[in-house]
């Protein structure tokens, strides 16, 4: 499995050399907001980095299926997002963000993490070596709880936060605008190791979630890496 | 040279991507001002007619306007494509609000693939102006749209003009994607400044051509045909009073229906009211307008909006907006509510009776802050007229959409009355009201008789009601009126308000009154040597049953 980080993670050293890149954002949100922001910005990051399903056809040819998206407004921010219409992939982010709020909550009072959503492909190795993931993109969103003493400042902080996360939608799509690096589109055999294909509706490109509680002294007490992707594609 | 370098079957492509793409973009600016929430189904299998693989619908309306503009050519250096997003009020001002432009610059990139690279790229910046066409200011305007204004849109090709976002405006890049024949860009400017200029300042404009977005709750999709007659329904005393939008027929207001308003929270503090009331600008954030009320007179159901104000600035000390519909120009006219048949307009001065009973409904949509009034006595109409003089609007403050709950615990409000703006929420008498208000208050003066006229007075005295602490006078908390929270029910003339005051003081029971008790003794007194009689024969009987007993 892949090692976690935050920066540039090393390439395989069987491979053509290749950098993941990686962004940072960070939000302070107030306790209840989390799992919004959250699944606004991961459905953004999706939303870019999910296509149709592929159909392979004779010769080597495959068509694309088709991507709906729907508007999703948010209860505790002043916010609207677009995502992807599907729902296992939604139950997913819901899943991991669910988590990762829980674990900020009984983290204590701190309230700092961050969660970290990264697209990998994978490389096959012989045997005995188990498969090489390599990371191309890593997204981390570093969040900071802050607790708000009344209605009025949370008031405030819905639309605060709502203005933050635009920023954040704003950068997203200014680095998916670099057209940088993507996994080349694969042949058949090879679909699954670089796209998701678990999901009946959409396909995204190969991704996990992990997240990492900091303690106050701003050392990183967990670190958890969950596997979203259905065991199916376990190595 | 460019042209050869690429296959004709390669130039055709790209031009037809182009082309598509372009009206893609169009269809994507345009449903993310309609106000409502766009959401397609994603289909595994492809269908063919998905360009770009995202499943964008083609409103026939606006493809073809997106046609017409273009006619025929395609997006080139110098001839750009520009969807123009404007805001129209119903007194007929309007404000660009934004430009999204499809430019072409002359950077090419010949290397690249058409049918593949530069088709997947379109792809994912259309999946790009999807995320950011939530993101500019316009898309809270747009979803607040109804009866105060309405947003529009212009397809025009060739060079971009600028200058109608006022100064400062903002650029946002929403990408690029390099191809064969040069750059395609995409990008929005925009509106920050939101001040809405004064009617004396503002000239008006002729109507913007183009078609008007508009959305019909059972017709998705928007076209110039007449209105849907209930939102031009006008109350009955409304008249003509309101002046119409030039272009009527194209002006939507239909309700937007959102999911049930989520009760409002106030917080009112002592310290609000020691704020002076602001002052009345004229500068008003057009978002302050967006109302949203859609009510019909015939049926007492009201249905709700989200209603926009502006908020934000600390001072103002109130978490909770009230619809407002603020009119720089006459803060005692309503704005736009006429439309939708419902609320009526204000006449300038309060008057009392039903007018002043319609218009204290009305007057929250004047008020940024204090609007909640509640018809009921007169002192509401003093109090919300002059409260609606402390209007303001911060002009930087941002859109804010607080859902109104529709009658909140203590807001009073004549119960025959059909209702027009239900903007009532609790506490609303807690606007900062004048001084000399206070000695209308019940809670600071109660009245002497039980037994007055106005529903205010009576009911809080003769009641005792609950959670009115007669004797308490918070100046931050007043009951209006004994109301029970969440007790209302438009259908029926009585709600539980008025059930409970009718039958706070029943009658007594016929049994228990004098006359017919006096009537009943005098019976049992003549029945009772009979009944002597029998008890005696049975003596026997009697005695035997209490032998058992012991």
């Amino acid at each position: 499995s892949c090692p976690l980080s935050s920066r540039c993670c090393g390439p395989s050293s069987a491979g053509p050399a290749m950098n993941c890149r990686a962004e940072v954002l960070e939000v302070s949100v107030e306790g209840r907001q989390v799992e919004e922001a959250m699944l606004a910005v991961l459905h953004t990051v999706l939303l870019h980095r999910s296509t149709g399903k592929f159909h392979y056809k004779k010769e080597g040819t495959y068509s694309i299926g088709t991507v709906g998206t729907q508007d999703v407004d948010c209860d505790f921010i002043d916010f609207a997002y677009v995502r992807v219409s599907s729902e296992e992939l939604d139950r997913a982010l819901r899943k991991a963000v669910g988590e990762f709020k829980d674990a900020l909550r009984s983290s204590g009072s701190d309230g700092m993490g961050q969660i970290s959503l990264e697209f990998y492909q994978k490389k096959k190795s012989r045997w005995p070596f188990s498969d090489e993931c390599i990371p191309w993109e890593l997204w981390t969103i570093k969040v900071n709880v802050v607790n708000l003493a009344n209605e009025q400042e949370r008031q405030i902080c819905r639309e605060k936060v709502g203005e933050k996360l635009c920023e954040k939608i704003i950068n997203i799509v200014e680095v998916m605008n670099r057209h940088e690096y993507l996994p080349k589109m694969p042949t058949q055999s090879e679909v699954d190791n670089v796209f998701d294909t678990s999901l009946k509706d959409v396909q995204p490109y190969l991704y996990k979630i992990s997240y990492q509680i900091t303690d106050s002294l701003g050392t990183s007490v967990t670190t958890t890496m969950r596997r979203l992707i259905k065991d199916t594609l376990a190595l | 040279a460019m042209d050869t370098d690429l296959s004709s079957q390669d130039r055709k492509d790209l031009d037809k991507f182009i082309k598509f793409f372009a009206l893609k973009t169009v269809q994507v600016i345009v449903q993310a001002r309609l106000g409502e929430k766009i959401c397609t189904r994603s289909s595994s299998s492809p269908t063919g007619s998905d360009w770009f693989n995202l499943a964008i619908k083609d409103i026939p309306e606006v493809t073809h306007e997106a046609k017409k503009a273009l006619a025929g050519q395609l997006p080139a250096v110098g001839r750009s494509m520009c969807v123009e997003i404007s805001l129209k009020t119903s007194e007929g001002d309007s404000m660009e609000l934004e430009i999204w432009c499809l430019e072409m610059n002359e950077k090419c990139d010949k290397e690249i693939k058409v049918s593949y690279t530069v088709y997947n790229r379109l792809s994912l910046l259309l999946k790009s102006l999807l995320a950011i066409t939530r993101v500019t200011p316009a898309y809270r305007l747009s979803r607040k749209q109804g009866h105060e204004y309405v947003i529009l849109y212009r397809i025009y090709f060739g060079e971009v003009q600028l200058s109608g976002l006022g100064e400062g405006f903002q650029t946002v890049r929403v990408g690029t994607v390099g191809t064969p024949v040069g750059t395609i860009t995409l990008s929005c400017a925009y509106r920050i400044n939101l001040a809405f200029m004064s009617t004396r300042q503002f000239e008006r404009t002729p109507p913007i051509m183009g078609i008007i977005i508009d959305h019909f709750v059972d017709r998705p999709y928007p076209s110039s045909s007449p209105m849907h007659p209930c939102n031009y329904r006008a109350g009955e005393d409304n008249g003509a009073v309101y002046p119409s939008v030039e272009d009527s027929q194209e002006v939507c207001t239909t309700s937007f229906s959102t999911s049930p308003p989520s009760q409002c929270v106030f917080t009112v503090t002592k310290a609000h009211f020691q704020t002076p009331p602001p002052v009345v600008t004229d500068t008003l954030k057009v978002p302050v307008m967006g109302l949203a009320f859609s009510h019909q007179l015939s049926s007492s159901r009201l249905s709700y909006q989200p209603a926009a104000l502006a908020v934000g600035s600390a001072d103002m000390g109130y978490p909770v907006l009230f619809a407002g519909g603020l009119n720089a120009a006459h803060p005692h006219q309503l704005i736009g509510p006429g439309k939708e048949g419902g609320v009526p307009p204000v006449p300038s001065q309060p008057a009392h009776g039903t007018q002043a009973d319609q218009e204290r409904m009305c007057t929250p949509l004047e008020g940024v802050h204090y609007s909640a009034a509640t018809p009921s006595s007169s002192e509401d109409t003093e109090t919300v007229s002059n409260s609606s003089e402390g209007k303001c609007g911060s002009p930087h403050d941002l859109l804010e959409t607080i859902f109104i709950r529709k009658v909140g615990a203590f807001v009073n409000k004549p119960i025959n009355q059909v209702t027009m703006a239900n903007l009532d929420i609790p506490f609303a008498m807690f606007a900062p009201k004048n001084v000399e208000l206070e000695d209308n208050d019940p809670m600071v003066n109660p009245p002497e008789s039980p037994e007055t006229e106005s529903p205010l007075h009576g009911s809080l005295h003769s009641e005792g009601s609950s959670g009115s602490s007669t004797g308490n006078t918070h100046d931050d908390f007043v009951m209006v009126d004994f109301k029970p929270a969440f007790s209302k029910d438009d259908i029926l003339p009585m709600d539980l308000g008025t059930f409970y005051r009718e039958f706070q003081n029943p009658p007594q029971l016929s049994s228990l009154s004098i006359d017919i008790g006096a009537q009943s003794m005098a019976e049992d007194l003549d029945s009772l040597p009979e009944k002597l009689a029998v008890h005696e024969k049975n003596v026997k009987e009697f005695d035997a049953f209490v032998e058992t007993l012991q």
